[in-house]
């Protein structure tokens, strides 16, 4: 967690003030039984004063203990504000950093976080960061000064009642922590039978269609209703539980007042001094209940802060390797390698080919062959294990990052689109000029439907692009790859969701508007890949069969078996 | 399968419109009602609880009187009376806690499982055109506030306003003079809350949706990193992230810089009240003759603080209990939801079905006034394949909507073995197809209540059997456990072609008369397709079929193609007589094998 609060350093001087603030404004409410004591003891009951003193001096404490209330309020609003402010700073640096820090992780670091671990660090992790600092900034100072010069002023008056009063606060706050810590696995239960039921819910609409089909709409009913029982059970025992803890901490500050009462009596104490500890009962049973929901606050915000920094932890930064040169004459040229996302099982193996500026290549197998590891490696997201990969000639370690990666324009499989404009799609942040992003989209067939959007290339797309078929979503994608002119294309299984006709208008369009840039193509459609200049068959790992299409036709036979499958038997005539 | 979804963006926003009280207080009331008698007796001990939590202060002013006179048998007894009494307060305190939570809890679970139960009668529709999250949302988030609402804020305001009344009572009892402080610092506390809770929701608002905006972001590009890293964009990305961020900060400051001055100003007029009763006590002691005991201003400040406390709680629980009605109107505006309408009176069974479909002069559209299908017809004899092509968005769905009768038509008739569909019970007719959609659909459980789903008196000899057809078997048993494996969301790597087999294997089980194959092996790469394909065939021998499928060459051999072309059926034939005529159809086909 260290690493966490050391964010709040820059904003010491602002925490600083913050806290001196609150200090002064929880010392004046301090004051207030103190006055009021003053009040009845020294004043009131003082029958070494006439009654002109009196009045005087009722009015002279009593206006003291306006100011005090004064103080109070204005110490506390102004404190608030820069507690407000400091936390709020804060958690925006912090999640700035995550944030960038994400954006730089490199493949294999994402994958070992996961994405939607990523973003629940991003998001309620954070989150629960900001509440920690900002409920401990603004009340983990109040209570324990509350309770702390409580006990102080309490002593300096009246020791003996003052130790009852010592003695009631561990009680409370005990009986307290220990209700909570009890209770608390027993509502991480409750949030996970709550997000079972969601499951459930969720389950049932996206399979309404099956579910009403096979007439199981009863029985669905049956086991939702298994879960609810379930989760209202665990839910009242939790909530049995916690209902303990105020009529608990009521009862033993009650019972205190009672001893108080008792030991006041036996003490000869003043009803006035009683009276004053009344007050003091009351400032600290609430200080100690604000204390209790911090600690809840705090303990899941250091597990929050705990998960960020594993993150933050990461290293970034960015290693030009030194490889030897290999004088590759190529495009792009895959020299005998291999690669393992585990590092147990290969799921490359020793992959050879080579293409030229301006070729195309066309990649084909079955779902867990390889393809998409080729991209990967390709656009160096990982090293190889074993082998060399060449752009222009040059090992892809050798590149900086961004040198290497401004060369592609690429299209993945489930790419994602912003919920942004579909000109802020295809120009991705590359300030791309109008004239390059239309030709983009012309090429990428998506022309007809932009242009049936409201508001064409300003229309919004929704999150996910959910206002968008799959179709005009690859088609998006493409013509975000195309837009820059690179110097390689990459569609990967990017026009599997478009009918031939489309795909074949795609495919002309590209040969003759990008004649010039080299491209890879995953599919697995033969049709997609059918005129490339050299198709890979994969296997498992491992390339079954290189060549054009008439070559593969007769030297691979899974590749002729995938051709008579998809385009029937006759294909051949046509 | 893929509907169009109208997207209704946060059906929340979207009402604006005022809360219809009664409606939702109507319907409350039928889930009290069970619980009325628990309900009374919690109410009961609440008042009794707070009532002698209430005559504690007035015990502790006659024993704090005694104090000075030293009267210590007086003193003992009226403590002996306030032990029991803050004993016996505390046990009712928790007893009616207790008992609120006991309701409320059997009172959400019933209108979960309601709710529930209507969602399941409720028609398709209602589903395509609803985002999931909506819905979840009413089910968890909107009954749990309803439920947190009954279960504490009742209690609440129950306990304040006893608090209320009974310490007014004894304040006035004690010094009614006294009590005219509070006709000052009442009002001024509960128009001071209105003000800060008026200026700060809106603001709360905004925070909350900045908040959304910055996450919805996050989940985004978290999502496409590599895209991000690949277009080498990072600096605009973060920039981008920066405005938002900044948004959110600022829109968190700022309901924060509000809403925490809250309590201090609470405090403010707690303290003002205690100064001016503390004033004012003093002066009615010293200057009226036998005006207060310092006993007697002692309970009376204990009392203020009982009155002025519960004020401003029920101040503060007044909003909640806005937000509560509201959710508990989206529950009952679900409950209150149309169901499928019900089967006609004396609807048939369909049984023995052959297989015969008869479409005559169909008309449907999913919004009214925007016909998708017109006038359309088609005959299918039992055992044939009818293929539907076209473009995405054509509409091929549409008819599949139309036969399960997920949808009903707007005109025109579809027989079943001559019999009309509308005459028939729904169930009846579902039955008769089985499907396999492009979208699969497999729910938590292990493999083998996935596939057993459709039909649960089946052997584990006979899944077995399907799995082996669909050669989706020896990948099943090299999971950890075999066919008893859970299938959650992230624990078993199962690929989108996996599970479309898994579905394939869920339909060879199901013994009926028709198939629709929406799409069916999409995500099935074509080695595993060619393997399959003899079990796809002995699935679909000898039954009706309706096929919908991009590959055109899984087509070629239907008895009648249907070509769509947005949302009309443009041309109908075989194969051959498609071809022979040179159309639409003849130019998709050719498409297929275009080369550059």
């Amino acid at each position: 967690m260290t690493k966490t609060l050391r964010y709040i350093k820059p904003y010491g001087g602002t925490v600083a003030l913050g806290l001196i603030l609150k200090f002064f404004g929880s010392v004046a409410e301090l004051f207030l039984p103190l006055l009021l004591k003053w009040i009845i003891d020294g004043v009131a009951a003082n029958e070494a004063l006439n009654s002109d003193q009196k009045l005087r001096w009722t009015l002279i404490f009593g206006g003291l203990m306006l100011v005090c209330a004064a103080v109070a309020l204005l110490g506390n609003i102004f404190a608030n504000r820069l507690t407000v402010k400091s936390s709020g700073r804060m958690t925006h640096d912090l999640r700035y950093d995550l944030f960038k820090k994400t954006c730089y992780l490199n493949s294999a670091q994402v994958d070992g976080f996961g994405v939607p671990s990523l973003i629940s660090r991003l998001t309620s992790d954070s989150y629960y960061v900001n509440q920690m600092v900002a409920r401990t900034l603004r009340l983990g100072v109040r209570a324990p000064i509350l309770i702390l010069g409580g006990l102080i002023l309490a002593f300096t008056q009246d020791a003996v009642l003052a130790c009852v009063l010592l003695a009631c606060v561990p009680l409370v706050g005990v009986t307290v922590f220990f209700i909570t810590r009890k209770s608390i696995p027993v509502f991480f239960e409750v949030q996970r039978k709550q997000d079972e039921m969601v499951r459930r819910t969720q389950e049932n609409v996206t399979g309404v269609r099956v579910i009403k089909a096979l007439a199981k709409g009863e029985y669905e009913v049956g086991k939702f209703e298994d879960v609810t029982g379930d989760l209202a059970a665990t839910e009242f025992r939790a909530n049995r539980m916690m209902s303990l803890s105020n009529p608990l901490a009521t009862l033993i500050l009650n019972l205190g007042l009672v001893v108080l009462i008792a030991v006041g009596a036996a003490c000869h104490s003043s009803s006035g001094t009683v009276l004053e500890f009344l007050q003091f009962f009351t400032i600290i049973l609430n200080a100690m209940i604000a204390l209790t929901k911090i600690f809840v606050v705090i303990s899941r915000g250091s597990a929050s802060a705990s998960r960020i920094e594993s993150v933050l932890d990461m290293d970034t930064a960015e290693t030009i390797q030194n490889c030897p040169a290999g004088d590759s004459r190529y495009k792009i040229e895959f020299r005998d390698v291999s690669f393992s996302y585990n590092g147990v099982e290969n799921n490359l193996n020793n992959v050879n080919f080579a293409i030229c500026g301006g070729q195309t290549l066309g990649i084909i197998g079955a779902t867990g062959s390889g393809k998409s590891t080729i991209i990967n490696l390709l656009m160096h997201f990982y090293d190889v294990n074993s082998g060399q990969i060449f752009v222009d000639g040059r090992d892809v370690r050798n590149y900086p990052a961004a040198e290497l990666r401004t060369k592609f324009g690429a299209a993945f499989q489930n790419d994602f689109l912003m919920a942004a404009t579909v000109r802020e799609n295809v120009d991705y942040g590359r300030n791309l000029s109008d004239e390059q992003i239309n030709r983009a989209i012309d090429c990428a067939q998506a022309r007809e439907f932009i242009d049936g959007l409201d508001g064409g290339l300003e229309f919004d797309l929704a999150q996910k692009a959910n206002n968008l078929s799959g179709g005009q979503k690859q088609r998006l994608l493409i013509a975000r790859a195309l837009a820059a002119s690179p110097e390689i294309i990459i569609l990967d299984d990017s026009s599997s969701a478009l009918d031939y006709a489309t795909d074949a208008a795609l495919r002309k369009a590209l040969a003759r508007e990008y004649a010039s840039s080299a491209k890879v193509i995953v599919a697995q459609r033969i049709s997609s890949v059918k005129h490339a200049d050299l198709i890979l068959v994969l296997d498992d790992g491992n390339v079954i069969g290189a060549g054009t299409h008439e070559q593969l036709l007769e030297t691979c036979g899974e590749y002729k078996l995938i051709y008579t499958t998809q385009m029937g038997a006759g294909g051949e005539e046509y | 399968m893929a509907v169009r979804r109208i997207n209704i963006k946060d059906t929340r926003n979207f009402e604006k419109r005022k809360v219809d009280k009664k409606f939702v207080i109507k319907n409350l009331f039928g889930y009290l009602k069970p619980y009325a008698p628990l309900l009374a007796l919690v109410f009961f001990a609440n008042i009794l609880g707070t009532v002698s939590n209430l005559v504690g202060p007035w015990l502790c002013g006659l024993a704090i009187d005694n104090i000075e006179i030293r009267d210590f048998a007086k003193i003992a007894f009226y403590a002996e009376l306030l032990v029991s009494l803050y004993v016996v307060s505390a046990l009712l305190e928790y007893l009616s806690a207790v008992g609120m939570a006991y309701i409320s809890r059997g009172i959400v679970k019933k209108m979960r499982n309601d709710t529930f139960r209507r969602l399941s009668t409720l028609p398709v529709g209602y589903f395509d055109v609803r985002q999931a999250g909506d819905i979840i949302s009413v089910l968890s988030y909107d009954i749990d506030t309803v439920g947190e609402s009954l279960a504490n804020d009742v209690i609440i305001v129950l306990k304040s306003s006893v608090m209320i009344v009974g310490s007014l009572v004894m304040m006035i009892i004690i010094a009614p003079v006294l009590v005219l402080v509070f006709v000052v610092t009442v009002p001024l506390s509960v128009i001071m809350t209105r003000i800060i809770v008026g200026r700060v929701q809106p603001l709360f608002r905004k925070r909350s949706q900045k908040l959304g905006e910055l996450n919805g972001y996050v989940e985004e590009i978290t999502t496409g990193q590599k895209t991000t890293r690949a277009y080498n964009c990072e600096e605009k990305i973060i920039a981008d992230f920066e405005v938002k961020n900044e948004e959110a900060i600022n829109a968190y400051s700022r309901a924060e810089y509000f809403g925490t001055i809250s309590g201090p100003c609470v405090n403010m007029v707690n303290n003002l009240s205690l100064t001016l009763v503390s004033v004012f006590g003093a002066l009615l002691y010293m200057f009226t003759v036998g005006g207060m005991t310092t006993g007697q201003i002692s309970s009376f400040i204990l009392y203020s603080r009982k009155f002025s406390g519960p004020i401003n709680e029920i101040a503060n629980i007044m909003g909640e209990f806005q937000s509560a009605i509201a959710a508990a109107e989206r529950v009952f505006r679900v409950q209150a939801e149309e169901p499928e309408p019900a089967d006609k009176e004396g609807a048939e069974t369909l049984e023995n079905v052959r297989g015969d479909v008869d479409i005559e002069h169909l008309t449907f559209g999913y919004v009214e006034g925007k016909t998708v299908i017109k006038n359309f017809s088609l005959s299918v004899k039992s055992g044939q394949v009818v293929a539907i092509v076209g473009h995405t968005g054509a509409g091929k769905t549409t008819i599949i909507n139309l036969l399960m009768r997920f949808y009903d038509a707007g005109g025109g008739t579809i027989k079943i073995d001559g019999k009309n569909v509308e005459n028939l019970t729904r169930a009846s007719v579902r039955a008769a197809f089985t499907m396999v959609l492009q979208d699969t659909w497999l729910f938590a459980g292990t493999v083998y209540e996935n596939i057993a789903y459709g039909n649960p008196d089946v052997t584990r000899e006979d899944v077995i059997r399907v799995c082996k057809a669909a050669k989706i078997h020896s990948f099943i048993t090299k999971l950890p456990q075999g066919y008893d494996t859970l299938l959650t969301d992230n624990a078993v790597n199962i690929s989108k072609g996996q599970k479309q087999l898994l579905t394939i294997a869920r339909a060879m089980l199901l013994d009926s008369p028709m198939l629709i194959l929406d799409e069916a092996t999409s995500n099935v790469d074509t080695r595993t397709e060619q393997i399959i394909q003899e079990a796809m065939g002995n699935l679909m021998k000898g039954r009706t079929c309706f096929v919908i499928a991009h590959r055109l060459s899984t087509i070629r051999h239907a008895d009648k193609i249907l070509v769509m072309k947005n949302g009309d059926v443009v041309e109908q034939g075989t194969h051959d007589s498609l071809m022979a005529q040179g159309g639409y159809y003849a130019e998709l086909y050719y498409s297929q094998f275009e080369s550059v």
